[in-house]
């Protein structure tokens, strides 16, 4: 185990090397550049040179590109063209924002998704079968920015129950040591401010967790239907086990194991910045900040904010293939 | 079966009470704290580093300048200036307000107001950088010691304090337009102590960028203006507060948030919910929305803009007058405002919106003929149709162009019938298109505009014409002095005369072709009273109150 885990971990230099270069290089191949971003209608060709000159843009590419690994090495990763701060300090800010999305997301799609996807296996072929295929289907094709407009105009708008945008209420004066909103009111015991916080999540999160609750619920049926024609599982019956029984020991952990996979991977992407749902309910994440920096042509947040996503990535995989034995005793890794 | 069924019930139990537990309570907003809704966060919050409105919509509350604007006019007034004066056009006399202090308790006096604008002109390595100073280098061309040979001599020469209130600011060659292009929050009075204590002339270059070493643009904004900074929350929200020993009338509300909201259309939900109380920068298509909700109110902003299509007259045959003449008569500008600024434009007859002075309706006018456009081409001697390159912009909306794709679709109509055969271009507004349009590699004829910085007729038709530009490629010796002549004039009588002199000139010449001043919405609640809008964006937030208040 401890092999795997530290062959895993080499594994990340080439990795990271690999996607450095990728981000490099794909930036640059992008047309324009910060200047032009940035001046808009005043870009006057000479602005622009003039920018480019002192930015050390119109180096070398190979010479900007050891530049940025020299930096990047030692932990800088540069300052934002936009919004002059650090990268590592904007991370450090909207990271937080970005998880506590995802595992709201993610809590809720498991949360219906798990008992949707068995609950239609078990009546495989019936009405509730044939309706949970189609719900889960919309979740699948439904645009997350239409989803979310609906929701806001239903729930903020029309009934007035749910904020719009936002993490916490505008006019709040909660205080946030950690980032993690929810976290924060617990640790100071603020419960309006906890209470806000989750109201604030409701919205983007359904929204957000649409297309993983459908993803999830599809793959657990499907795994629930090869498992409970399992050799075992019939074995299990016929030894006059409860019905209950079976299912809960032998049929759905069992059946969770392709679930979790796709659980790790879904997380993965949602860590990696919900780039619609931030931007539609003005989510101070990592998404509509990537977003706005691919606008910009702000060459430092998105190789930094890149970099640093992948290695969330590949963080998240390791773990889902960690919890594999876990779930799986019968797993082991070496 | 049971156990699971007995499960799902209750995770369904369970969300609903996460469901429930975050329906209790309501929408917040009301009270003596105004929340306005712009599109992002500020660069920062140190007025001469920035030039994008997001950022002035804050500091303009914070900071005042020697000058303002009378609120929705363009009209310079007195701020921390009661009056000012200069005999020669280069030496400007400011006579200062007495008894105004900063927010941190620094003496507002002549000394403070020369080391502000000594503090940019002495500017240095990466203060220089055009997209930090853009103002002071739009403005005032250069600095003590110019970093780059693409900077000009500087416009500003010293500043002098006589006594305790009155400044004296030397200019290198005569000018009138710099009295107007105070009124830019880049030209505010900052705290000289509380620059010093902050770090505001602390900066470097990492990676290529230039940001502030120093708390003071993040965190410590000191001016005399009627709000005091408090806090500011990346990405989420500008906190203000009232500045209670403000000089002049203090405002009514107690408090100032404002919000970013990139995306339009949660910007005017949040403004629907209630969650914010004014929202900037509606689309024509939420125009609407706006109008149909009893509890909202929608506000106009004064048109400051243009939007134009250019001709680039470097290129054949649109060096031949008849071809540009053709051009005008064959863009059906009358029915593109009609048809797509949902009522909320004007046909542009000048390169600058009517109530900027020097504006005549003297010039020449152009309405939309195919057969004169035509007739054009054959007096010109070529023979239809004539080919022209026309590009547009994607990926964008501008207060002047909400949808240049429909523009460039009803202009391509109109060309055609006039005797043109478009070929049509288009690229990403940002940065393709506008870096394009800029170097004059944007084809024959392109679509673009221009929103005013300042009250002067110089930030329109002097930013455009009054030097060589790729742009426009053309070299127009009368034009050039007469735009430079209004910029130095200082009677003003004979400013308004050369201005509408050159509008004429300009209007004849046809180095493009002007089509639309818009009118930008704002989106407020009902109960909100005294919002102004600006016609340069920059609102005072000091006159609003709630009704009943």
């Amino acid at each position: 185990m401890l092999r795997y885990l530290v062959r895993r971990l080499l594994l990340l230099v080439p990795i990271l090397f690999g996607v450095s270069l990728l981000i490099f290089f794909w930036i640059r191949a992008l047309p324009g550049s910060p200047a032009e971003s940035l001046l808009g209608e005043r870009a006057t060709p000479q602005l622009v040179q003039a920018y480019r000159h002192r930015y050390g843009l119109d180096e070398p590419i190979y010479k900007q590109y050891w530049a940025y690994l020299k930096t990047t090495a030692q932990g800088d990763l540069g300052v934002s063209v936009a919004t002059r701060r650090r990268v590592t300090y904007e991370i450090k800010q909207r990271f937080p924002a970005t998880v506590e999305l995802a595992a709201a997301a993610m809590l809720f799609a498991i949360t219906i998704g798990i008992p949707l996807g068995f609950l239609a296996a078990k009546k495989h072929g019936g009405f509730f079968d044939n309706a949970s295929l189609v719900a889960t289907l919309i979740g699948i094709s439904i645009p997350i920015f239409f989803l979310a407009i609906i929701l806001k105009y239903i729930f903020a708008i029309r009934l007035g129950w749910l904020p719009s945008v936002g993490r916490e209420s505008i006019t709040s004066e909660a205080n946030h040591p950690t980032n993690f909103y929810i976290l924060d009111a617990i640790i100071e015991r603020d419960w309006a401010a906890l209470g806000d916080s989750i109201k604030h999540l409701i919205l983007p999160a359904i929204a957000l967790g649409s297309i993983p609750l459908a993803v999830i619920a599809r793959i657990t049926r499907a795994a629930t239907l090869d498992v409970q024609n399992e050799d075992y599982v019939r074995t299990a019956r016929a030894k006059g086990l409860a019905p209950s029984t079976v299912d809960r020991r032998h049929v759905f952990r069992n059946a969770l194991l392709p679930v979790t996979t796709i659980i790790g991977l879904q997380t993965g992407l949602l860590l990696s910045g919900a780039v619609l749902t931030e931007t539609v309910f003005a989510w101070p994440g990592m998404g509509s900040w990537l977003r706005d920096a691919i606008f910009n042509r702000d060459y430092p947040v998105l190789q930094g904010g890149i970099l640093f996503l992948a290695i969330v990535f590949v963080f998240v995989n390791l773990i889902v293939d960690l919890s594999y034995a876990i779930i799986n005793p019968r797993i082991r890794y070496s | 079966m049971r156990i699971v069924s007995t499960k799902l019930v209750v995770t369904l139990v369970a969300f609903a009470a996460f469901v429930a537990v975050g329906t209790a309570g309501g929408a917040s907003g009301a009270g003596p704290t105004f929340v306005i809704a712009g599109a992002s966060d500020p660069t920062y919050l140190d007025p001469a580093l920035v030039s994008d409105g997001e950022s002035f919509r804050a500091t303009e509350q914070i900071f005042e300048g020697l000058v303002t604007l009378k609120p929705g006019s363009t009209l310079v007034r007195p701020s921390l200036a009661t009056k000012w004066s200069s005999k020669n056009g280069k030496d400007w006399s400011f006579r200062l307000r007495h008894g105004v202090k900063f927010q941190d308790g620094t003496p507002f006096n002549a000394k403070a107001v020369c080391t502000n604008f000594n503090r940019q002109y002495n500017f240095r390595g990466p203060f220089q950088d055009s997209t930090a100073n853009y103002y002071w280098q739009a403005v005032f061309y250069g600095y003590k010691h110019n970093d780059s040979s693409s900077l000009s001599k500087s416009l500003y020469k010293g500043c002098t304090a006589k006594g305790k209130y009155t400044a004296v600011i030397h200019l290198s060659v005569k000018s009138s337009s710099f009295l107007s292009a105070l009124v830019i929050s880049a030209f505010s009075i900052q705290s000289p102590t509380a620059m010093k204590k902050y770090g505001a002339n602390k900066g470097e270059l990492r990676n290529g960028t230039f940001y502030p070493t120093g708390s003071y643009a993040f965190s410590h904004p000191t001016g005399t203006g009627p709000f005091k900074f408090k806090s500011w929350t990346i990405g989420q929200k500008v906190e203000l507060v009232r500045n209670d020993k403000y000089w002049g009338k203090k405002p009514r509300i107690g408090r100032v948030i404002i919000q970013p909201i990139s995306n339009n259309t949660a910007r005017v939900q949040a403004l629907q919910s209630g969650e914010i109380n004014g929202a900037d920068l509606i689309q024509p298509q939420d125009v609407g929305t706006i109008k149909k909700n009893k509890n909202l109110k929608l506000l106009n902003r004064p048109s400051f803009n243009v939007a134009y299509v250019t001709i680039n007259s470097s290129h054949a045959p649109f060096n031949k007058l008849a071809v540009r003449q053709a051009v005008a008569y064959g863009l059906d500008r009358a029915g593109v405002v009609k048809s797509f600024y949902a009522g909320r434009a004007q046909v542009a007859q000048e390169f600058m919106p009517p109530q900027l002075f020097g504006w005549t309706n003297k010039v020449p006018k152009y309405p939309y003929n195919p057969e004169k456009a035509k007739s054009l081409l054959r007096s010109a001697g070529l023979s239809l149709p004539v080919t022209v390159d026309f590009w547009y912009p994607t990926n964008i909306s501008r207060p002047y162009m909400p949808r240049p794709d429909l523009n460039f679709q009803a202009f391509s109509n109109s060309l055609e019938k006039s005797g043109f055969k478009v070929v049509a271009h288009s690229a990403p507004w940002r940065p393709d298109y506008v870096k394009k349009v800029n170097d004059g590699t944007a084809g024959d004829l392109n679509m673009i505009g221009w929103t005013g910085d300042f009250g002067d007729p110089d930030n329109f038709v002097g930013t455009f014409f009054k030097v060589y530009h790729p742009q426009f490629g053309f070299r127009n010796a009368a034009i050039f002095k007469v735009l430079a002549q209004a910029s130095a004039e200082t009677n003003i009588k004979k400013r308004i005369a050369l201005y509408q002199k050159a509008n004429i000139m300009i209007m004849k010449f046809l180095p493009a072709v002007p089509y639309a001043h818009s009118q930008p919405a704002l989106g407020m609640q009902k109960k909100v009273k005294g919002y102004v809008p600006s016609p340069v964006g920059t609102d005072p937030f000091a006159g609003v109150y709630y009704g009943g208040q």
